[in-house]
Formats: C-alpha cells, sequence, structure tokens
C-alpha cells in the first residue's frame, strides 16, 4: 500500500537530488558560490563561472547521476530477478567483461570514445556469454544463472590481474582508476538520460509483478504473473543498465548493492516506491560521492568508488543497526 | 462460477505414471477431495491444472479452454492454489502480503483501489488475522503463516480454489474453521474446490467427492461414500485401514 510515509520518503529523496546535485556544482577546484551559480545559469554573458560549470561540473554531475540511478535502478531488479540479497549489478559478470575492454583499451593506448566503446563492448559479449551458457538446453533457471555469471566472473577477474601485471606502470595507474570506478573521463549522451528514464518508468510499469516475483516463482505464476518473460526483460535490462552504468564510470562499487538495500530497510519494500527511490538515492549518493572524491585531496582526485564504500559501508551499518532494534 | 473437465490425462514423472486416463469433471458448488499416498502425484496434478505441467496424454479444460492455451493472468483469475510449502517469510507486512492476492484483479498501476483494499481486509477478518495486519511475516508463527496463505487465497477470489495439505500446521479449531469458510466461500460464490490432503477424515467430512490415486496409476474418482471404504483405502496406501461408522459419520483408523 502506498502510505503517506512512503509520499514523504519519495519527496525527501527528490530533496536530497536536488541538493547534491548542487553542492556538486558548487564544490571543486574553483569556487562558486550560489549566488554565482544562479547568475551564470540566467545570464548569457560568458565568463570563468559558467565555462567552468558548462564545460566541466555539469556535465560530470549528470554522469555521476546517472550512473549512480542506474547501477540502484540495476541491482534493485538483479536482487528479485536471482532472489538473492547478495546480488548487486556486477554479479553476473557484466563489470568483469567491460574491464577486459577496458583494459585492453588502455593497453593499445584507446582513451575517450575508444574506451567507452570497448567497456560497452566487453559488457555486452559478456551478458550474451553468460546467458548462452545458462541457456544451453533451453531452460535457464535462476540458480544457473547465478552460478554461470559467478564463474565468469571469476574468469574475467584473471584476465585482468593478467593485464594489470603484464602492463606498464604508466597504464596500471589508468587501469586502476577504471577499475575502482572513476568520472574524470566521463561524458554523458542524451541515450543515457533516455535510458535512465526508461528503466524508471519500465521499472514502475512492471513493479507490482516485481513484488509477487521476490516472493518465489511458483507464487508469482499462480497470480498470474508471466515469469518466464518477466525473468528474460529483468535479466536483460539490468544488464544493459549495468553495462552503460560502467561505460560510464567504470566499475563503481557497492551503490547497486546497498542503496536497495538501504531504501527496503527505510521501508520502501513495495516496489513502486523502491524503484524510483532508487534512481534518485543511487543517483544523488554518486553525486555526492563524486563531489568529495574531487575536492578531498584537491587538487588530487580520489576514484569515486573508493569514496562510495568510505561512505556506504558505515552508513549501511547504522542503517542496518537501528532497524535490528526496533 | 467454473467447469473444470479432465480428459483422458496422463501424467508421468521420469518413467513413473502419476495418472493415466483420468476423467474427471468438476462443476459449481462442488468439493472434491484429492488422496493417495505419499509419491502418489497429487501435487503433480494441482500443478498440471494451473498449467504448471505439461500434460503427457489428454486434455484440462477450463469452461472449454484447455489451461494450457490460457494467458497466465486470465487463467490466475479463475483459479486460486495454496501451495504446500506456504508462503516464505520474507521482511513484509501481513497486509502487504494478503493484497498479493489481489495481483490477477489489479487494474490501475500505481493506486490501491478501496474494493480490492477491502476484499483483502474480509479475507484476513475470516482467517483471524485483522489483529495482525501490520505484524512483519517473518515474526508469525507456522500456524499463522499458513491461516496468512489461505488469506491470500481467499483475496484472490478465484472460482476454482485447489489446496495442496491445507491443514498443514493448523490446529484442530482452525482445521474446522478453514473448512467452514471455504465450504460458505465456494457456496456463496458458485465456486468449486479440490483438496489434495493426506486426511481422509478430513476429506469424508468435507468433500462429498473423491480421487483416489491408485499406485498402479490408476484412480477411483466418485462420491466419497462409494470411493472411501476400508478396501479401496488399504489398496491406495498399501496398509489395512478400517473404519467406524456412526450414522452418516464415518471414521477411518490404520489397523
Amino acid at each position: 500500500m502506498i502510505a503517506q510515509k512512503q509520499i514523504l520518503l519519495l519527496t525527501l529523496l527528490i530533496i536530497i537530488s536536488v541538493s547534491s546535485i548542487v553542492f556538486s556544482l558548487l564544490s571543486g577546484s574553483v569556487n562558486i558560490s550560489v549566488a554565482q551559480l544562479v547568475e551564470s545559469i540566467f545570464s548569457s554573458e560568458p565568463s570563468l563561472n559558467s565555462q567552468v560549470l558548462q564545460e566541466i561540473r555539469v556535465p560530470r554531475t549528470l554522469a555521476a547521476f546517472v550512473t549512480g540511478g542506474l547501477l540502484a535502478l540495476s541491482g534493485a531488479i538483479m536482487q528479485v530477478l536471482l532472489r538473492n540479497p547478495l546480488a548487486d549489478p556486477y554479479i553476473l559478470g557484466i563489470s568483469g567483461g567491460a574491464a577486459v575492454g577496458a583494459l585492453s583499451a588502455i593497453l593499445v593506448g584507446a582513451t575517450g570514445f575508444w574506451l567507452s566503446n570497448a567497456a560497452f563492448a566487453g559488457a555486452l559479449f559478456s551478458i550474451f556469454l553468460v546467458f548462452g551458457i545458462a541457456n544451453k538446453f533451453g531452460n535457464w533457471s535462476v540458480t544457473r544463472l547465478l552460478l554461470t555469471g559467478v564463474v565468469v566472473s571469476a574468469g574475467w577477474g584473471a584476465v585482468i590481474n593478467i593485464l594489470l601485471t603484464t602492463s606498464s606502470t604508466n597504464n596500471v595507474q589508468s587501469m586502476l582508476f577504471w577499475l575502482m570506478g572513476d568520472l574524470s573521463q566521463s561524458s554523458v549522451n542524451p541515450a543515457h538520460y533516455l535510458l535512465l528514464l526508461v528503466g524508471l518508468v519500465g521499472g514502475i510499469f512492471v513493479s507490482r509483478s516485481l513484488n509477487v516475483l521476490i516472493r518465489g516463482e511458483l507464487l508469482a505464476v499462480s497470480l498470474g504473473v508471466n515469469v518466464q518473460s518477466l525473468r528474460l526483460l529483468l535479466f536483460f535490462s539490468a544488464s544493459v543498465f549495468t553495462a552503460t552504468a560502467v561505460t560510464i564510470a567504470g566499475s563503481v562499487g557497492f551503490v547497486g548493492l546497498i542503496i536497495p538495500h538501504m531504501l527496503r530497510l527505510l521501508g520502501a519494500r513495495d516496489h513502486r516506491i523502491l524503484i524510483p527511490s532508487c534512481v534518485l538515492l543511487g543517483g544523488s549518493f554518486l553525486v555526492l560521492a563524486d563531489s568529495l572524491a574531487r575536492t578531498l585531496i584537491a587538487p588530487q582526485q580520489l576514484p569515486v568508488g573508493v569514496v562510495t564504500a568510505v561512505i556506504g559501508v558505515p552508513v549501511f551499518i547504522l542503517i542496518l543497526r537501528s532497524t535490528i532494534r526496533k | 462460477m467454473a467447469n473444470l473437465k479432465i480428459q483422458s490425462l496422463s501424467l508421468q514423472i521420469k518413467s513413473k505414471t502419476l495418472c493415466c486416463d483420468l476423467n474427471v469433471q468438476v462443476g459449481e458448488n462442488e468439493r472434491w477431495g484429492l488422496l493417495g499416498k505419499n509419491g502418489a502425484g497429487k501435487t503433480t496434478l494441482l500443478h498440471a491444472l494451473i498449467g504448471q505441467r505439461r500434460a503427457d496424454q489428454g486434455s484440462i479444460q477450463l469452461d472449454g479452454v484447455s489451461v494450457y492455451d490460457l494467458k497466465q493472468r486470465e487463467l490466475a483469475s479463475k483459479v486460486g492454489i495454496l501451495f504446500q510449502q506456504g508462503i516464505e517469510a520474507l521482511p513484509a507486512t501481513v497486509f502487504e502480503t494478503v493484497m498479493l492476492g489481489r495481483h490477477p484483479h489489479t487494474q490501475s498501476l500505481l493506486w490501491d483501489d478501496q474494493k480490492d483494499i477491502d476484499i483483502a481486509e474480509s479475507a484476513l477478518a475470516a482467517f483471524d488475522l485483522d489483529q495482525l495486519k501490520e505484524r512483519a511475516v517473518d515474526t508469525l508463527s507456522g500456524g499463522e503463516l499458513q491461516r496468512l496463505a489461505l488469506a491470500m487465497l481467499l483475496a484472490q477470489t478465484p472460482q476454482l480454489f485447489l489446496l495442496d495439505e491445507p491443514s498443514n500446521h493448523l490446529d484442530v479449531a482452525f482445521q474446522v474453521k478453514l473448512l467452514s469458510v471455504l465450504t460458505n466461500k465456494v457456496a456463496e460464490t458458485s465456486a468449486s474446490l479440490i483438496m489434495a490432503t493426506h486426511d481422509i477424515n478430513l476429506a469424508f467430512r468435507f468433500c462429498e467427492n473423491i480421487i483416489l490415486l491408485l499406485e498402479s496409476g490408476e484412480s477411483l474418482v466418485g462420491k466419497s461414500a462409494d470411493v472411501l471404504t476400508e478396501e479401496n483405502l488399504s489398496q491406495a496406501y498399501g496398509c489395512h485401514i478400517k473404519s467406524v461408522s456412526s450414522g452418516e459419520h464415518r471414521l477411518f483408523y490404520p489397523a
């Protein structure tokens, strides 16, 4: 049931999202005040501030939001699909495939566009590899999918290690940044926003069925959910969200695992609430983490994946403890 | 009302024939008991009735349409099943859980209709769970969980109730309560019911018709009084079963 409490949660998350975006736009090597931010939005005069905003901070902030939203959405979907609380966007080896693609690109000196495409190609390859093996006899089960994913992941891990140990020091630095998740090279385009929007709307559209599916496959069937096609839809959509997120920002850890759990612990178990909440909180969490990654040890930057873990772990433990006490 | 027609149905698991050439017709306001020893195929037959197990031969028709041709949602709005495993104790409230029973009927994407809420609430009340509405499912006892599963089935308002061991985890008082709630519901809505159970006495008391699955794969179908005899039951269960009668009541016990 959608109660007032949950409407309140959504409202709060919208406020958090807006504030985190503003915070991100204000923080960085050039200090911009709220007044200057408003001024540069409304004036057409080119200035240093508006240039910094337009060329650096706005794209990066939006990249962080889209990535975080996609990861949290994908995590929530994977947790329903695999009916496993430990499921995260990377559990089926998608990030591993992307990493191998990206690292190989770094090895041959590719950057930007080619790096992204290599990562995306690696992720897609991994999706079809895992599904192909799990689906060998036409009847894939969730357990098969999970086991295949974990094994393929381990395989990618080995390839990543080979690439790391055999590359020059210079390359290893960039590789490590990619592996930990890093937004400094990121760019987003309208297709990314569209994907997040489609994920949000589509997710809300199937949210009632997700509520039933998480209770068990047989029960879902008996309550009229077309489990076969729903699972297929969930697998491929979550995979594409993950593939896109890692293409934008590398494998940023933790967002996809803890954001859905955090929200469930806060009472958003109903997917009609959980899906939009994941997009909002996942997005703002990564925006905030990236702001800190840029400023904590400025002028040096931390990989954002490190910051997500450093904030995420204690916050998650706090919420877990406080709900257990109830 | 729903009309279930099972025609020369055969079901097999691996090479074992669970039932062959089964013919049953279930009409409105009928209550059927499904009996047979462990592994005789009671659950398999119920799963076949919701299209989850292919028939090796024969057909299963609901109101003239094969259950394998019906859309999942359409089938779910007509046929409801209580699984033997009951429901899993996940972190969710009792009310959230019983509302899932409304899934096949729900129209709106986001909001819960008052009508669905009312049906769910009266289903909870029917099994004395209205006080536990806000309780977390993972804090319920085994019996409470089973009543919640039954309330969810009631909320689904099916025309054909399929029950797999409905008396699991229930004390005597709730067994009787369960039977009276379901009998009333079936009569009220001109529905019908098939109940798989190990409790011969419960089946005799509650169901006027019986499907008795035998070891050989054959089955006996007919009125309870005709099918539930010492001889038939002893053959079906492979152990000697005797009965005592008092007026219309009959009590079975292993000799």
